[in-house]
């Protein structure tokens, strides 16, 4: 009888955790739409493989000096294309709340140490705007 | 000549609790202050721009050099063969480990990025004496690490003094790399000389054996534990020799800057506080000088050092001077401006050129290196001799015979 | 492109020094830049080779009194910003008055990191975090910085800071971020953009301070060494510096 309590109890109480987990799930990030319709590579490469391609570009850049166009995956470009704009069509800082590198890497639990050095927004010439003409 | 056994201590009375309880807070103490510098900067440290290392530094480098010397009880008994050394050994291992671990923690927590301490493990300049350092480091630790298992494990006894000979040989290195930090800085007219690196390993002799002496002359007085007469005659012997040799070193180091045109300024700014280095000079000459050398001679070669409160009082005066020496050394060599210039007055700078730098010890600073450095090394010795049989039971005269172990090697 | 913005927005002497130097970047449209090749320029995806080396004369002579215009282009250039702590702010170059003891000859120079052959902060780096690229221009490597400031210890011209606090609103080209060592970089992205100069080069109004390849012999600084005596400060290291001075 006491068994059959406790059993009963335990598969209520698994129901009521799945039904929260079920109605709280995390929700996918979401983030302003970048600029253009291509990546530098394949969106599902650049999901799987980023940090590796900035991190490669970054010994590029600071030992052999590849800057600029030939810099393939610099962040300064990845900042250009992906930074979200507010109301007034200034540029929202990356790394905040929301935005392109905060809502993923907030949703998969990983800490950025990208800004603590580098700007989180274009510069105010950037290569892309030049483009695009966009803000 | 009774046989030596060694136990752990009980660590049931409410002195350990309460010790322990201490150095925990300690701890506590340095790790906010760590984390607080990390959170706002070290700007709300006494460092600076030409003060780039401070306060941590001074108790970091201490328990790093305090760390080798506290080997030295172990060497003599194996190394050198005094027998009647043996029973102390242990300690002077653990101790060793113990205050290596301080200080490297104090260093750590004081770098500007120290998540990134995998980085440095994993990229080294092999020319950077920081580099070799960190080798020699974590190889003085795994060293002694083996040495007391090898003291502790009967089977392995019989390795144990090629073991010891091995530490011997390796602490030297070491603090030839400590020292070396220093020697080797052609920038500042306060290092760049040879002397720095056997400076640092007599330094580190009368450090080692002051920390030694006190923990000691603790463990068995707060554990009712029997501490003869003779084991600290002689130990406050050795202490008189070793700090007679540090002197000996600084007057040397001193006598060659003071010949050479090309140091009179620093050693003026040290020796007689000249352009701004009043601060200096008064740490040089009251605490390095007479507080932490001249007086501890004095009580350790007259009859003064036959109560034991005196010993530790000389003991606790070397600890004071050899951290006053540390401040003279990192802090002193850095406030005085770098000659950049030789021969030019700086009228004025952009980056306070030819200004010597007032430093002002900040509490974050004091208690990351006093409260983390010493607490953590206190801690692990605490801990360690009483989960492990570091203490012999007794050390009285008739246990630890001096006169016959001399005898015997004589 | 922002180079190009800096170019145009330029004074015509500066502008006419550059090319002379024998660098010249135009702007044809948007987003496309013509390099004329020059020995000091290279294609932007080519490595940085020991070709050039990078260097500067400094003219005690001309450098004027109480200006200081090389200091705000710098920062300005940079994005160091100073935070009204003197101790503790980043300086990548400063001014220094100075006066003979002796003969009481009075003249101010700006100081900078002197990107030596040999550099101190290089040997000292236990991460190799401080190198020196193969142009001659010694850099921090921010990623693997740990933020030791054993660097600091080692150079002679007390060239490098610490970043003590949070820094914001850096520039896209000069990162720079608490806890890690900063210096002089030679403007280093304006080189590899091929712009040949330095912003402190680019503001003096005075001619005080010459920028080149040390490698060319044709180049208007090596000219101007070879022609009259110049001195390294602290020449007693040896450290052959990139950076020279003349009437100090």
């Amino acid at each position: 009888m006491k068994a059959v309590l406790i059993q009963l109890l335990l598969v209520g109480l698994m129901l009521m955790m799945g039904g929260a987990v079920a109605s709280d799930r995390v929700s996918l990030p979401k983030y302003p739409q970048p600029v253009g319709d291509q990546c530098v590579e394949p969106t599902d490469i650049m999901r799987r493989e980023h940090m590796n391609f900035i991190t490669h570009q970054r010994d590029e850049t600071v030992y052999k000096g590849i800057r600029g166009i030939a810099a393939r995956h610099s962040l300064k470009d990845c900042i250009d294309c992906h930074v979200g704009y507010d109301a007034q069509g200034r540029a929202v800082p990356i790394n905040s709340e929301g935005q392109f590198c905060e809502s993923c890497h907030n949703y998969t639990a990983v800490s950025i140490d990208c800004f603590g050095c580098h700007r989180t927004t274009p510069d105010e010439v950037s290569k892309v705007r030049q483009f695009t003409g966009k803000p | 000549m009774r046989p030596v056994t060694f136990t752990q201590i009980e660590g049931k009375s409410s002195r350990y609790w309460i010790l322990l309880g201490t150095l925990s807070a300690m701890i506590a103490a340095g790790f906010a202050a760590a984390m607080y510098m990390e959170h706002h900067g070290h700007y709300v440290t006494g460092m600076t721009n030409q003060i780039v290392w401070g306060m941590p530094h001074i108790f970091a480098v201490y328990l790093i050099i305090a760390a080798s010397g506290a080997l030295n009880v172990a060497s003599i008994a194996s190394v050198f063969g005094r027998s009647a050394y043996k029973p102390l050994a242990p300690l002077s291992a653990l101790l060793a480990i113990a205050l290596l671990t301080g200080g490297l923690i104090v260093l750590v927590l004081d770098l500007g990025r120290p998540d990134r301490l995998i980085i440095a493990m994993t990229y080294l300049n092999l020319k950077s004496i920081f580099a070799w350092n960190q080798l020699l480091y974590s190889g003085f630790i795994l060293i002694v690490a083996i040495y007391i298992w090898f003291m502790m494990e009967k089977r392995m006894q019989r390795y144990s003094r090629a073991v010891s000979i091995a530490a011997f040989i390796w602490r030297l290195i070491l603090t030839t790399g400590t020292g070396s930090i220093f020697g080797f800085l052609v920038a500042r007219q306060g290092y760049d000389a040879a002397i720095m690196a056997p400076m640092f390993i007599i330094m580190s002799f009368a450090a080692g054996l002051a920390i030694y002496i006190l923990v000691l002359m603790a463990a068995y007085s707060w554990t009712d534990r029997e501490l003869g007469d003779s084991v600290l005659r002689r130990l406050k012997n050795l202490l008189g020799i070793f700090v007679s040799a540090v002197l000996y070193f600084v007057l040397i180091y001193h006598l060659t800057n003071l010949y050479v045109a090309e140091h009179h300024g620093i050693e003026a700014f040290i020796l007689l506080g000249k352009n701004g280095g009043g601060q200096y000079a008064m740490v040089f000459w009251w605490l390095q000088i007479i507080m932490g050398s001249i007086i501890p001679l004095i009580i350790l070669f007259s009859s003064l050092s036959r109560q034991r409160l005196m010993i530790g009082i000389a003991s606790a005066l070397v600890i004071l001077g050899g951290l006053a020496q540390m401040y003279v050394i990192i802090i002193g060599g850095q406030a005085y401006p770098l000659d950049i210039f030789p021969g030019m007055e700086v009228i004025s700078s952009g980056f306070m050129d030819g200004v010597p730098e007032a430093y002002s010890v900040s509490l974050p600073e004091f208690l990351l290196g006093a409260g983390m450095g010493f607490g953590v090394a206190l801690i692990i010795v605490v801990i360690g001799i009483s989960i492990l049989r570091f203490l012999p039971q007794s050390l009285a005269d008739e246990v630890v015979d001096f006169d016959d172990a001399a005898g015997a090697s004589a | 492109m922002e180079e190009s913005k800096k170019v145009t927005g330029q004074s015509r002497r500066s502008f006419v020094k550059q090319t002379a130097a024998g660098v010249s970047v135009a702007t044809m449209a948007p987003g496309v830049v013509l390099y004329s090749l020059a020995r000091a320029t290279r294609h932007p995806d080519e490595a940085v080779t020991d070709e050039v080396r990078w260097g500067m004369l400094i003219d005690a002579n001309r450098c004027v009194d109480g200006c200081t215009d090389c200091v705000t282009a710098c920062h300005e250039e940079n994005g160091v910003h100073q935070l009204g702590r003197p101790a503790t702010d980043a300086q990548w170059i400063r001014k220094v008055h100075l006066r003979d003891r002796q003969t009481g000859r009075e003249y101010g120079i700006p100081v900078m990191c002197q990107h030596c052959e040999h550099p101190p902060c290089v040997d000292v780096c236990p991460t190799g975090a401080s190198f020196k690229r193969a142009d001659g221009i010694v850099l921090v490597d921010k990623h693997i910085c740990i933020g030791c400031r054993y660097c600091m210890m080692a150079c002679p011209y007390k060239a490098r800071s610490f970043i003590h606090e949070d820094v914001t609103d850096q520039v896209a080209h000069a990162p720079r971020g608490k806890g890690t060592v900063e210096s002089c970089t030679f403007c280093v992205h304006k080189l590899d953009a091929g712009e040949g100069t330095t912003a402190c080069v680019q503001a003096c109004q005075h001619d005080a301070l010459i920028f080149g390849d040390l490698n060319d012999s044709d180049s208007r600084l090596s000219r101007e060494l070879a022609k009259y005596p110049s001195r390294q400060l602290r020449a007693d290291l040896h450290l052959n510096q990139g950076v020279r001075y003349r009437n100090i």
